[in-house]
């Protein structure tokens, strides 16, 4: 943990001030990476061919490259491992610098957040050395093994075992929702070491490589067509005790940082993004494409469900920026990340509706031309942005039990050994 | 509210809030009820001398800020007026001190609002769905050395309380501001009923009032400009406000949820509850957060503050209801009850969410806003 906390607290003087790297970056941007194109821009429709994926990612990793060798990978990871060593600010600067290019999109997370900060956290310095510079070079793509078939929301009640075997463990387990597992280099995991001891103190983290005899990724398709998440099945997976991540048994104290990162999103000072600014194409801006297309803005029924869509995103940005504020000031607690995370997944479930309103009947059938295009089979997966990364309810949870102090519920499964926890229904009954 | 204040901010929002505390405790709000005006006016008086009717008007004319930014300054009040319920004509005769101010009209006047002796209302011009586009029902003609007025404006907060009124109205081709003492010949007030127990509306008629055209403030037929900025300022005062009331009746509603036991248990430790509370928390937090940034976005200038500003009152108009509301059913029926302070909140919220556009005007706006920048892009 104090990795992180010292790197933002550097002194300022020592840094770069905000304008110069303004220039700088700017002007590198513009004479190395080329405009967006209209298919950039819209990364995350899925349906594309598998060698135009893995080609994707090949240009991901090229352009990673050329930040690195540019001095614009890394911002706020320490020099010692590659990193720019600057401030959360420089990255905000960056970001709004990227608007408009291409960048690597895939590199961003879940590699560079969580993984890569969870290894700044809890590496030691030889894993540090290792993969940290790698990864900030695009060498290595990094994946989650957090999430289990068993339970989602659950995580700590993770059935991956890892036995240890001298200097080796030993892994046998299934983890899932993978993005892009069949193109990724490593994976984070979360195993159980520990069932003798209540679920959160038997716990702990290794790394291994995806691509090895003992794991078997399958793809799996989801109702919009895209196959972007995996599953995957280890076994015997053979891990050093030189990969292990934290301390034995200790992996909830990780766990926890880990998951905090996962709920910052592209919100972390970690990644690089093009600033989702207010001008830029946004999901408020298709919604009016689509009232437009069938001529529909004169209607003031239709005024009043695309200026919602642009409410909800105005507003989810300031949200946003006052519970980042309010996390690093100390007003709220760092589990008040989950507001935000609630607030973004009621909001974009929102928007997708209001797009299939206004839609109308191209919500049921449409020409691939269509400004709807699509509407409706996002609709189809319109609870995405409840569920990935966390359920909301989870994160009603969150808020009212970590920052309301509420009182928590009940559970099972606390005291006593995890061995012992009911982990489905009682055959017969 | 806003998250980080200066010393100076803070200094006096807690001089504010401890004023509030002192003078208008919710028996003091209820017994205002059968007042006809809503708050004594010594109140009123020592609240100016707080700074309170002070940050929109120019140092000039006796005005000043604490931070710089006039309009942040005064949201600090509304929050705390709206925490409190607090009685008092805050956005009318701000937002008429500030308008007389930057058009250096009626000095006299404005030291008079200042000072707290003196009460301003403004007679506002009614929302098109079109931002910019403003329709007076009120007409201002010009006859030879004088301006005629005719027309009605409703509802017109503290009408009845204001010794001026600044009018808004067209003059066939442009839109012209006078100001108009209330003593005037031709002027009416026929009070109007409302939610707020100390808030007062009234509907004025001007019947071919007549007024010499010194009368007039900023240049006649060009007051457009002038009146976005007086309509977006009534739109940040009322929306602090509205967040205020929201975050008194939600802090309220925590702490019996804490307090109140059902089936041998705290209302706070089901999850049934507890999710909604989370949702009505993240909603109070957007709340803050989007009128914070439409104040410093109307206080800058800045090209996107109509936007943010009808966003502000969209949104708090719409979720705030839901807190609020949401807050009465986890009171149960005490919540509904006049003996309770809750409904002091919902009142205030109430009339804040209906003043100035509905959310769902205001969405038009934000529809229209983002159309027209579409088709400039």
């Amino acid at each position: 943990m104090s990795a992180v906390s010292t790197e933002g607290a550097q002194i300022p003087e020592q840094l770069e001030d905000l304008e110069s790297f303004r220039e700088r970056a700017r002007s590198w941007i513009g004479a190395n990476l080329r405009p967006a194109t209209a298919d950039e821009m819209r990364w995350g429709r899925f349906g594309g061919s598998e060698e135009a994926e893995l080609a994707s990612v090949a240009r991901d990793r090229e352009l990673q490259r050329k930040l690195f060798d540019g001095g614009f990978a890394g911002i706020c990871f320490p020099r010692a491992y590659g990193g720019q060593g600057l401030s959360p600010g420089h990255q905000k600067v960056l970001n709004q610098e990227l608007v408009g290019y291409e960048y690597p999109a895939r590199m961003q997370v879940p590699t560079l957040s969580p993984c890569a900060t969870v290894l700044l956290e809890f590496g030691t310095e030889e894993q540090k050395l290792r993969h940290i510079p790698a990864i900030l070079k695009g060498e290595e793509l990094w994946m989650q093994f957090l999430s289990e078939p068993s339970g989602g929301s659950d995580v700590a009640g993770a059935l991956t075992t890892a036995i240890r075997d001298g200097e080796q463990w030993v892994l046998n387990g299934s983890k899932v929702w993978t993005t892009g597992a069949w193109w990724s280099d490593w994976g984070l995991c979360l195993a159980r070491t520990n069932w003798d001891v209540p679920k959160h103190r038997g716990l702990s983290v290794f790394m291994l490589p995806i691509h090895q005899s003992g794991v078997e990724v399958h793809r799996i398709e989801m109702i919009n067509g895209s196959r972007e998440f995996c599953q995957e099945f280890m076994t015997d997976v053979i891990v050093p005790d030189s990969d292990r991540v934290g301390e034995v048994d200790d992996g909830w104290t990780v766990g926890t940082r880990w998951m905090f990162h996962e709920r910052m999103l592209y919100s972390s000072p970690y990644v690089s993004v093009p600033d989702g600014g207010r001008q830029a194409g946004t999901a408020a801006t298709r919604v009016l494409g689509i009232a437009r297309e069938h001529g529909r803005m004169d209607d003031p029924s239709v005024r009043d469900l695309v200026g919602e869509a642009r409410m909800l995103e105005i507003v989810s940005d300031e949200l946003m920026k006052r519970v980042t504020e309010s996390i690093k000031s100390g007003r709220l607690s760092d589990q008040a990340a989950a507001i935000g995370r609630l607030f973004k997944g009621t909001t974009a479930s929102r928007i997708s509706t209001l797009a299939l309103e206004v839609a109308g009947s191209a919500g049921a059938a449409w020409t691939d031309e269509s400004a709807a295009s699509e509407t409706a089979v996002s609709f189809l997966m319109r609870q995405v942005g409840s569920i990935a990364g966390g359920t909301l309810e989870m994160a009603r949870n969150v808020i009212s039990e970590r920052v309301l102090a509420m009182p928590r519920e009940r559970t099972l499964d606390r005291d006593v050994p995890f061995r012992d926890v009911p982990r489905s229904r009682p055959t017969g009954s | 509210m806003l998250l980080a204040l200066t010393s100076d901010q803070e200094f006096f929002r807690e001089t504010t809030e401890r004023f509030l505390v002192e003078q208008a405790p919710p028996n003091e709000v209820r017994r205002l009820q059968k007042d006809t005006a809503g708050f004594d006016a010594d109140y009123w008086r020592r609240g100016a001398e707080l700074g309170w009717t002070s940050f929109l008007v120019g140092e000039a004319h006796g005005g000043g800020t604490i931070s710089g930014a006039g309009l942040v300054d005064l949201c600090l009040v509304a929050y705390e007026f709206g925490r409190h319920a607090a009685p008092g004509p805050l956005v009318s005769t701000n937002v008429v001190a500030g308008a007389l101010s930057a058009r250096d009209a009626h000095p006299d006047v404005i030291a008079d609002l200042v000072a707290g002796t003196g009460i301003a209302s403004w007679c506002a011009p009614e929302l098109s769905s079109v931002p910019g586009v403003w329709v007076p029902t009120v007409e201002i003609r010009r006859d030879g050395g004088e301006v005629v007025v005719t027309g009605t404006v409703s509802p017109v907060e503290s009408a009845g309380q204001a010794g001026h009124l600044l009018v808004t109205g067209h003059d066939g081709g442009g839109i012209t501001q006078v100001l108009v003492p209330a003593s005037a010949a031709g002027v009416s007030i026929e009070p109007l009923r409302t939610t707020d127990l100390t808030r007062r509306f009234g509907a004025v008629t001007f019947d071919d009032v007549r007024l010499p055209e010194e009368a007039i403030v900023g240049a006649p037929g060009e007051a457009s400009t002038d009146v976005e900025a007086q309509f977006l300022r009534t739109l940040a005062i009322l929306n602090a406000e509205a967040v205020g009331a929201m975050q008194a009746a939600f802090d309220m509603t925590v702490e019996w949820s804490f307090d109140r036991y059902a089936f041998g248990r705290p209302l706070a430790s089901y999850q049934a509850l507890k999710h909604r509370f989370a949702d009505m928390l993240t909603w109070v937090e957007a709340s803050h957060a989007i009128s914070d940034a439409a104040s410093y976005a109307i206080e800058e200038g800045s090209p996107d503050a109509a936007e943010l500003a009808s966003a502000a009152k969209a949104f708090i108009g719409q979720y705030g209801a839901e807190v609020v509301q949401d807050c009465v059913q986890m009171h149960g029926g005490i919540g509904v009850t006049f003996e309770h302070d809750l409904h002091l909140f919902l009142r205030r919220f109430t009339v804040d969410r209906s003043l100035a556009g509905t959310p769902g005007e205001h969405r038009q706006r934000i529809g229209a806003i983002l159309d027209g920048r579409e088709v400039a892009a």
